[in-house]
């Protein structure tokens, strides 16, 4: 149990270091920059209190508003995704038998299974980023291209991130 | 009363998820425009000291001494440009320091989102205030929007509130200067007269204006410029002379008449 919380305050303090001070840096072909730290409430474990995972929600996406100056635009779109991660764990894995400690992750949901989780997750998250950003109906064209290339960007360090840390493990 | 209470125990999941989002919501609604992105925002020391530090790291690609030594030979020059003096007469030849120039290191920056900010490694303690005027050595940056004790935060060119007043270089014509969000290289020249066809390559530069930019600084070159016979006021794109995307260290522009030229405005207003 100890193992669990201690693994995760080092994936969270990971995720928010990476995304702070590398990915927030990038800027590939003059419009992407990935984000990985949701990452952080998708893989929280499936027995976690849903109000705790509300909270740390917003805890990740204030600190991650902190660093850049943007207040509320992280925190709104994390604590969202939080909101919406019991029901859609229930809609896709209702059938699977989970062992209440383990993470929702790839050797658990199988590779197509993640990733159809992940990729909600990340779309959920971009879209409500983006859009809140802006909070204009004209520029909308923008806002789903932007959604749709940054998902494709962090999704593919998504699956990096869980190939580099999850290895030994298994 | 009791059943209230069990009501809202057995919402409790959507009750919490509406209040955090609710406040989010409320921290987010600053910055929908640029005053209330002035009364508030999140530059802090503790921020800044991590962003320095990880800033540190990374300057040693850009050689750090090298960048800080010409930044400080810029400043003192460009102290002693004729446009950085107040002439206040033109029988008595009174010279007075009207802009300083403040050499300040970039330590975070983005431009990909469409409101972005930069951080910069100078505060209140430097005599950093907000909505002061940032440039590079290559043109106009940005706006100071909130500052701390060490550091500020810079509203970039590159954000969906920015407006410069600007003008045409050859003529003099007044125009407005802001970001569409597309592309970070490019800005979009608003305001134009009809009458007035603008030429790849045209300049455009502050207009000085406002008591927050001094004249003639370069915003950037006019890339294509659409006349629309329809309309009184036409459109043009623009190429920012500013990397944005490579910019490592800033000047923010102190103009010392501010107060001066604040207490006549509010004496203005209150008449």
């Amino acid at each position: 149990m100890n193992n669990i919380i201690i693994k995760n305050i080092v994936r969270f303090l990971l995720l928010v270091v990476i995304q702070v001070f590398l990915l927030n840096k990038m800027n590939l072909f003059g419009y992407i920059t990935p984000f990985i730290y949701m990452l952080f409430i998708i893989l929280l474990p499936l027995r976690t209190n849903k109000l705790l995972i509300l909270f740390l929600a917003f805890l990740t996406g204030f600190t991650i508003d902190f660093f850049g100056d943007t207040p509320g635009l992280h925190s709104s779109a994390t604590v969202l995704i939080a909101f919406l991660r019991p029901g859609l764990l229930k809609a896709f894995f209702g059938n699977i038998e989970f062992n209440l400690d383990e993470e929702p992750n790839i050797i658990k949901l199988g590779f197509f299974g993640f990733f159809r989780y992940a990729l909600v997750m990340v779309i959920v998250h971009h879209f409500s980023l983006f859009f809140l950003e802006v909070l204009n109906l004209s520029k909308m064209v923008l806002i789903l291209k932007n959604t749709l290339f940054n998902s494709l960007a962090s999704l593919f360090l998504i699956y990096i991130y869980i190939f580099l840390f999850t290895r030994n493990k298994s | 009363m009791r059943n209230l209470f069990i009501f809202l125990w057995n919402n409790r999941f959507l009750l919490v998820f509406l209040i955090l989002e609710f406040f989010s919501l409320a921290l987010l609604s600053t910055s929908y425009s640029y005053h209330r992105s002035l009364s508030f925002n999140l530059s802090s020391d503790i921020s800044g000291g991590f962003l320095s530090k990880a800033a540190n790291i990374s300057d040693y690609f850009f050689l750090k001494e090298v960048n800080k030594n010409l930044l400080k030979e810029n400043a003192l020059l460009r102290n002693q440009l004729s446009s950085s003096f107040l002439t206040t007469d033109t029988n008595i030849v009174f010279s007075d320091t009207l802009f300083q120039f403040i050499p300040a290191r970039v330590i975070s920056n983005t431009t990909t989102m469409q409101s972005n900010r930069i951080i910069v490694d100078k505060g209140k303690l430097h005599g950093i205030e907000k909505e002061m005027g940032v440039i590079s050595n290559n043109g106009l940056v940005g706006i100071v929007i909130g500052v701390s004790n060490h550091y500020s935060t810079i509203m970039s060119a590159l954000h969906q509130n920015a407006n410069f007043s600007a003008k045409i270089k050859e003529s003099g014509q007044l125009v407005n200067v802001s970001w569409p969000g597309k592309d970070y290289k490019f800005g979009e020249v608003t305001d134009i007269p009809s009458h007035i066809q603008l030429l790849t390559g045209d300049t455009i530069i502050s207009s000085g204006n406002s008591i927050i930019f001094p004249e003639g600084v370069i915003i950037g070159i006019i890339e294509n410029h659409e006349q629309r016979v329809d309309k009184d006021l036409s459109i043009a794109s623009i190429k920012f002379n500013v990397d944005f995307n490579s910019l490592h260290s800033v000047y923010l522009i102190k103009n010392m008449m501010k107060t001066e030229i604040d207490s006549l405005l509010i004496l203005n207003r209150n008449e």
